[in-house]
């Protein structure tokens, strides 16, 4: 069964189940971290245009997209929270949190890695926790620093992903990689779009500049305004919205996109995978992600409308758990029986 | 020279030889172009190549952990600007030196874990080697490939008064640090070019090739193709880069415990694929830990039944089992007698003069002298449990003296020994530190020793101590070609 299959590197088609794991959650922290800094920005910028209208709604919404991490509660001062959100270590979701732990599951693939990739992670890590960025706290005096703070984290991941796509060999690791990052995109904008779920239940009426105001950050918070535009142009309404974000084929951080880029690197570990070991039987994994990816590609905004918003989006959540699991079952948790027998 | 040089306004000489000076007024004269150089730099750039250096070490996380502070705090290993410098006429006799001590303890290991011959012939008392903690009674009888226990060693030398080197102890277990020696020679070709060119140095840059051939050739009989890997404890381990360092090097897997699993006596590593068999385990556990079914059974590191897998010929691990028998500081006393009996030639690098505790005109010497010698606990490492007579205080040596008594066969003592010294950068000016020198030799199908090794010094104006645990640095070591 594991016969004398010569192989030398690791390039040549194996790797450890370990580092696939950690490749993996590497990239998820990576990809939770630049979301999370990008919805404070976006948040905290919109919250300058609003006069003394009630900002409990817009920070409960922010907690909600964030999956309600548990202890995180809104107090009524949103920069004490933001300060939460980016550094409280206590906290699991935080950006440091998330930003220390992607560094962690790299230091355990030390080896895997390109050395700029871990330099560029390794940097940023060194930034956020270096221990003297407390003495300069997210004030309501001081808007610059942290909009420039958040700005920078998104600048780092977003050249971690351009140098490990130019100096990381697009093998399974690599692979890994996008399956992390596409899996925690399609999730959490899944979910950010669940919490505006009032934007589509609203009757027809005239519109608010103020609600204007809200689309265009709900939009860039998936960094989409701009790609938007280019489609749709200025004119800006709610299903426009869910269409581009949930159904456009081309744009990076759409449901569809996500869905469509997880089940190709899914389809590309499958086939890397020439062993006679578990994972060669990944029909399962690959009917979950068709499915999905068919149910994204076929469907219509009309229609998602016409019937329950919510519930397309919850299934879209729960879709990607399923998968996440079946992935592990099948490359990762995978019974030393059922391998010794396959 | 020094008197006219600011650099060296506080460079002073002392009894220990000094690398650089062969007095106060002669240079040796390999130090002339590093001096010259480095003098000639305008004042701050040193400093100013320094803190890129330092920047560059930490983004690339090149650190190791500290231990007994909070837990998994990283630094970088401090390290020193100037190189140390070695002759070839030096460097010849050092690769000869420790050729032959290697191959001698290696015959050892093989002996006392067979026919025992050497202890029959009483050339090693039988009780230093079945009292030392480190014999590991499972090896007895068991045949390991080309009869090599240790693959990878790391021999630290010091210089005497006289300049003579001499061994001060081998470490024959998992010996670290081979990849500072590596990252250190990368930094000081790019911050130092034009130096670098001027002396012709031997380069260094094979070794972790040098590594890869040498476990291949220890791999199991009958698997031509072996899969090789590093096992390492894992990323709170102080040496943690290193081992992932090499792993990348070599491009072979770093593997942890978890990853490793043994089925009917074969030893598999779990992929996304699969399992695959392993063929060679280049180990960075040590042997308590490896096998808690074999050994201790709380490790958590280890691998269960990888000791059976081994025993059954079906995997190699680099360095063998019970290797740390022979680098055990009362068996280091005999070092120079089993050179002569299994070589039949006197040793071409000498020991410290070393007094064992458990002879009672020695004991009753060393009780006296305290204040004058070093003491040893003879399992311990990393600068641990020592006691540093001249430097030590009379609580210390009471203290010391207890334990003695208590266990004589736990401590050595040695002469204290002023290492020699080499010039360091100290804030802008050259200060000389005591400095040793770890050369790696590696044991596979032949002995190979890249020429250079680890030059560790010890930072602290006047220590002896140049452990990376306690405050000790390092620095890169050129060996001439002529």
């Amino acid at each position: 069964m594991f016969g004398p299959r010569i192989s030398w590197s690791a390039s040549e088609g194996y790797m450890l189940s370990r580092v696939a794991d950690n490749l993996y959650w590497m990239s998820r922290y990576l990809e939770r971290a630049e979301h999370t800094v990008r919805l404070l920005d976006v948040n905290l910028g919109l919250m300058l245009d609003e006069g003394a209208v009630t900002t409990d709604g817009r920070w409960t919404k922010v907690i909600a997209a964030l999956g309600q991490p548990k202890g995180l509660e809104f107090e009524g001062d949103a920069y004490a929270l933001s300060l939460r959100i980016i550094f409280d270590r206590e906290l699991s979701s935080s950006v440091v949190s998330c930003i220390m732990a992607a560094r962690e599951n790299a230091r355990n693939v030390r080896e895997q890695i390109s050395t700029e990739m871990w330099q560029r992670l390794n940097s940023l890590y060194l930034q956020v926790t270096r221990p003297d960025l407390k003495l300069h706290p997210i004030s309501a005096t001081d808007t610059e620093e942290p909009t420039e703070f958040l700005q920078s984290v998104m600048e780092a991941v977003h050249q971690f992903q351009g140098v490990t796509d130019s100096t990381m060999s697009h093998g399974e690791g690599w692979q890994f990689i996008q399956v992390g990052r596409y899996m925690e995109r399609a999730t959490a904008t899944a979910m950010l779009l669940e919490v505006y779920k009032d934007f589509w239940s609203a009757t027809e009426r005239p519109h608010e500049v103020s609600e204007y105001l809200e689309w265009i950050g709900l939009l860039r918070s998936c960094t989409a305004f701009e790609a938007y535009c280019k489609v749709y142009t200025a004119d800006i309404t709610p299903d426009k919205i869910l269409e581009f974000l949930l159904l456009n084929p081309q744009f990076p951080h759409s449901v569809r996109f996500s869905i469509d880029s997880l089940q190709t690197a899914l389809d590309a570990i499958r086939r890397g995978a020439t062993g006679e070991g578990p994972a060669s039987d990944a029909a399962e994994l690959m009917r979950l992600a068709g499915r999905l990816q068919a149910s994204l590609s076929f469907s219509q905004v009309e229609e998602i409308l016409e019937q329950d918003v919510v519930s397309t989006l919850r299934r879209v959540v729960q879709q990607c758990r399923a998968i996440h699991s079946t992935i592990y079952k099948l490359y990762i948790n995978y019974s030393i029986q059922a391998a010794l027998a396959g | 020279m020094k008197t006219q040089t600011p650099a060296l306004k506080n460079y002073t000489l002392d009894h220990a030889y000094d690398e650089m000076f062969v007095d106060e007024s002669r240079l040796h004269s390999h130090y002339e172009p590093l001096l010259e150089h480095f003098t000639s730099l305008p004042p701050g750039e040193l400093k100013r190549r320094k803190q890129t250096a330092d920047m560059s070490f930490l983004n690339q996380g090149i650190t190791f952990t500290v231990y007994g502070r909070d837990e998994g705090t990283e630094r970088i290993f401090p390290y020193d600007l100037l190189p140390r410098i070695i002759t070839s006429n030096e460097w010849d006799k050092i690769e000869r030196g420790l050729t032959q001590r290697i191959t001698a303890l290696n015959l050892f290991l093989r002996d006392i874990y067979h026919e025992g011959r050497i202890l029959d012939d009483g050339v090693v008392p039988r009780e230093v080697v079945y009292s030392c903690k480190q014999f590991r009674r499972q090896m007895r009888g068991l045949q390991v490939p080309r009869n090599v226990y240790i693959t990878v060693v790391g021999t630290d030398l010091i210089r005497l008064e006289n300049g003579e080197f001499v061994v001060l102890e081998d470490n024959l277990r998992v010996p670290s640090g081979v990849s500072y020696m590596l990252t250190n020679r990368r930094v000081m070709k790019r911050l130092f070019p034009q130096l670098f060119q001027r002396y012709a140095v031997r380069p260094i840059e094979h070794y972790t090739q040098a590594l890869l051939g040498t476990l291949r050739a220890l791999a199991p009989e009958g698997r031509p193709e072996p899969n090789i890997v590093v096992l390492t404890p894992g990323v709170f381990n102080s040496a943690y880069f290193e081992h992932a360092y090499l792993a990348r090097q070599m491009g072979i897997e770093l593997v942890e415990g978890r990853d490793l699993l043994v089925h009917d006596n074969v030893v598999y590593m779990r992929t996304t694929t699969g399992l695959r068999r392993v063929d060679v385990i280049y180990r960075r556990v040590d042997d308590d830990f490896i096998d808690p079914i074999s050994f201790r059974p709380d490790s958590m590191l280890g691998v269960p039944g990888l000791f059976n897998a081994y025993r059954a010929g079906n995997v190699t691990l680099s360095n063998a089992f019970g290797t740390g028998v022979a680098d055990d500081k009362a068996l280091y006393a005999y070092v120079p007698q089993i050179i002569k009996y299994s070589l039949g030639e006197d040793a071409v690098l000498n020991n410290v003069e070393t007094f064992l505790l458990t002879n009672p005109t020695h004991r009753q010497h060393v009780l006296q002298n305290l204040d004058k010698l070093v003491v040893k606990a003879v399992g311990e490492s990393g600068g641990y449990g020592m006691l540093i007579g001249p430097h030590s205080t009379k609580e210390q040596r009471e203290e010391f003296a207890r334990r003695i008594e208590a266990d004589p066969r736990n401590y050595i003592a040695q002469p204290t020994i002023t290492f020699s010294r080499a010039p360091c950068m100290v804030d802008d000016l050259l200060e000389p530190r005591h400095v040793d020198l770890r050369p790696y030799i590696l044991f596979g199908d032949k002995v190979t020793i890249v020429p250079g090794g680890l030059t560790r010094v010890a930072l602290k104006k006047g220590s002896l101590v140049v452990n990376s645990s306690q405050g000790g640095g390092s620095k890169d070591t050129w060996v001439l070609s002529q």
